[in-house]
């Protein structure tokens, strides 16, 4: 795919997205469960997902920074869009759902741009006489990246469970002792709770299994579980190694699902915007 | 306390006494609710003071002072259980978890409550929730309760048994009560003291029974009850001339010859036979009313309401007496003019009022 930019940068991209997603799940677990050689039905695959352990474990925990980092932004966010007047509010909004808009990878490209040994940033530095920064192809970069793209994933939810707190339950807990910082903790965060979950989730599920940012702005060392998928199937070497991984990514979808489940209960805040 | 506020409010001066059941009384918008407000310190009054135990209060948020409120439809915190809604105050005190459990447990004795601890919120009744919202108010220990329309979203029956519960509760606890409604019945039956009020201003202050019996002007005689309001002139002290006639009455320090409002409360009047009449006039509606009858009589091109359980048909020609005690002189005010004229009486009176006054702000 890197070798068709300008394809991958249009829409066919995104019908290529919708088909991937629509894939049945019944095609990637007969892959997963079958040889690569012969077809034949083999748990092979799944006993040799021990070898990409570091990679899942590396996705796993730049996703979990990322959503922390997205609800630690996103949170004041959303809060403050709550507190302006409605028609502030939909423009807000619309500035949130603005980058949505755009193309992921021009996104991501653009931060390339910025980022790289030779890039905006860099050549800023220089110019006012300060050393060259390593700054692409270091973890920081790929968080970085996760966090931008799935900013708004986190600021929609919220915004949506916050808006809807009833004012007085805020007027009952300041009569009943609250000052601003325990009417805060004692209500007004609980009462975000299924919003933090959902916003959470999505910006976990679709940062785990990233590759895209991870190939632009990461490094070897930065690999994710997401692009060795990507590259058992592109490559062409194992695809049904790449079947049982995605399979493994998708088990843990349905774990965070589940997460939210059970904390949200039947909230309607669990919804996808 | 006292405190004066700006266009919502004027020149609103009240003192509550300790231990007092004290009703602010008013149709919509008339500012109660803002005044209770002020109370709570949701709102900052743009003049004037709130005097608390002889001290401003103005410049004390919320949260510290000893005041607590009962929502309007409660605003309880779906988040928590019954439980934990009435400790809420308790635990942001910090008190002892043996004094907060044992505090939350007589709470839930009083308002009745035992054994749905660990309900959910959603899960009670408009009624259960009512109770909770003034036990999570009243575990607190306030020295003020200030209770916005508390009974508003119940149905009639429940209603009455939450007014006899409250008042039980009010004197049990002997806690200084602040409730606001839009039901006359409700301020009467329940308070010592009510308050009425009508665009921002206080029109009266007085027991139930002195508001009912000496309304200061036409606004507060039509608000509270029923009542026919008739121009008339004060010849003497005790001597009032309307229709025509003149009549004995209890009232004295007019100007002589002053145009007063007169008030003949519907359920005062006696039928006679005709001739024996102060004034004569025909029936021009009978509605059924369960205890009694609503009469529409026609004096003189003026229709009065009389409640009476004594039947009259249609278009018959009644006689009827005044005796002093039944008629109250109000000097005129702005409001002269506007009230207690039953020409355009509908059978549907209440039901109008009530759906005018459902909700406030």
């Amino acid at each position: 795919m890197k070798r068709n930019k300008s394809l991958l940068l249009s829409t066919p991209y995104i019908l290529w997205m919708v088909i991937f997603t629509l894939v049945p799940l019944g095609v990637v677990l007969y892959y997963a469960l079958t040889d690569v050689e012969t077809g034949a039905f083999t748990v092979d695959n799944m006993s040799k997902l021990v070898r990409y352990l570091p990679a899942f474990g590396r996705s796993i925990l730049y996703s979990l920074i990322s959503a922390v980092i997205c609800l630690l932004i996103g949170y004041p966010v959303a809060y403050y869009m709550t507190q302006c007047s409605p028609t502030t509010q939909r423009f807000l909004y619309m500035l949130v759902m603005l980058p949505m808009c755009m193309s992921f990878l021009l996104r991501t490209l653009a931060w390339v741009g910025l980022l790289q040994d030779t890039g905006i940033i860099n050549n800023i530095l220089e110019a006012i006489g300060l050393p060259r920064l390593p700054l692409i192809r270091t973890p920081a970069a790929v968080i970085l990246g996760m966090v931008y793209n799935y900013l708004p994933y986190m600021i929609l939810p919220l915004y949506a469970i916050i808006v809807k707190i009833d004012p007085r339950l805020i007027e009952a807990a300041e009569d009943l002792g609250c000052n601003s910082t325990k009417v805060f903790s004692k209500v007004i965060l609980p009462l975000s709770m299924p919003g933090i979950l959902s916003g959470m989730t999505m910006v976990f599920v679709p940062a785990v299994s990233t590759f895209y940012i991870s190939n632009k702005l990461g490094s070897t060392e930065t690999v994710l579980i997401g692009d060795i998928v990507e590259r058992l199937f592109k490559q062409g070497d194992n695809p049904n190694m790449g079947a049982a991984l995605s399979l493994l990514l998708m088990v843990l979808v349905f774990v965070c699902t589940g997460i939210i489940n059970r904390f949200g209960g039947d909230e309607e805040g669990a919804v996808i915007v | 306390m006292e405190f004066g506020g700006e266009r919502v409010l004027d020149g609103i001066n009240l003192y509550f006494n300790d231990k007092e059941f004290l009703t602010l009384l008013g149709p919509s918008g008339c500012g109660k609710t803002t005044t209770l407000r002020i109370i709570g310190g949701f709102l900052q009054p743009t003049s004037g003071k709130v005097l608390f135990d002889g001290k401003s209060i103005n410049d004390v948020p919320p949260y510290q002072r000893q005041i607590n409120t009962v929502f309007q439809r409660y605003a309880l915190f779906p988040h928590l259980n019954v439980y934990d809604n009435i400790a809420f105050g308790l635990k942001v005190a910090k008190l002892p978890k043996e004094e907060i459990h044992q505090r939350v447990d007589e709470m839930l004795g009083v308002v009745g409550l035992k054994g749905y601890e660990h309900r959910r919120i959603d899960a009670l009744s408009g009624g259960q929730q009512q109770r909770v919202a003034i036990a999570r108010a009243l575990v607190n220990r306030p020295k003020v309760l200030l209770l916005d329309e508390p009974l508003a979203a119940l149905d009639l029956r429940l209603r009455k048994d939450m007014q006899n519960e409250l008042k039980r509760i009010q004197q049990v606890m002997g806690i200084t009560f602040v409730y606001v409604t839009h039901d006359q019945e409700e301020a009467l039956s329940m308070s010592d003291t009510v308050v009425v009020m009508d665009k921002g201003r206080i029109q009266q202050i007085g027991r139930p029974e002195d508001i009912y019996n000496e309304p200061k002007n036409a606004f507060v005689a039509d608000f509270i009850g029923e009542s026919n309001i008739l121009d008339g002139v004060m010849l003497a002290d005790y001597k009032v001339k309307f229709f025509g006639r003149t009549f004995k009455c209890l009232d004295a320090g007019f100007a002589p010859n002053e145009p007063v409002d007169v008030v003949i409360r519907p359920e005062d009047i006696d039928f006679v036979p005709p001739e024996e009449g102060h004034l004569t006039g025909t029936v021009t509606s009978v509605t059924f009313k369960g205890l009694n009858y609503d009469i529409i009589v026609d004096f003189k091109g003026f229709k009065w309401l009389i409640q009476t359980t004594d039947y009259q048909p249609e278009g018959a020609t009644v006689g009827i007496r005044l005796n002093p005690e039944d008629i109250h002189i109000m000097h005129k005010s702005e409001y002269s003019g506007m009230f207690g004229d039953y020409s355009s009486y509908s059978a549907e009176y209440d039901e109008l009022t009530e759906d005018a006054e459902d909700e406030e702000e």
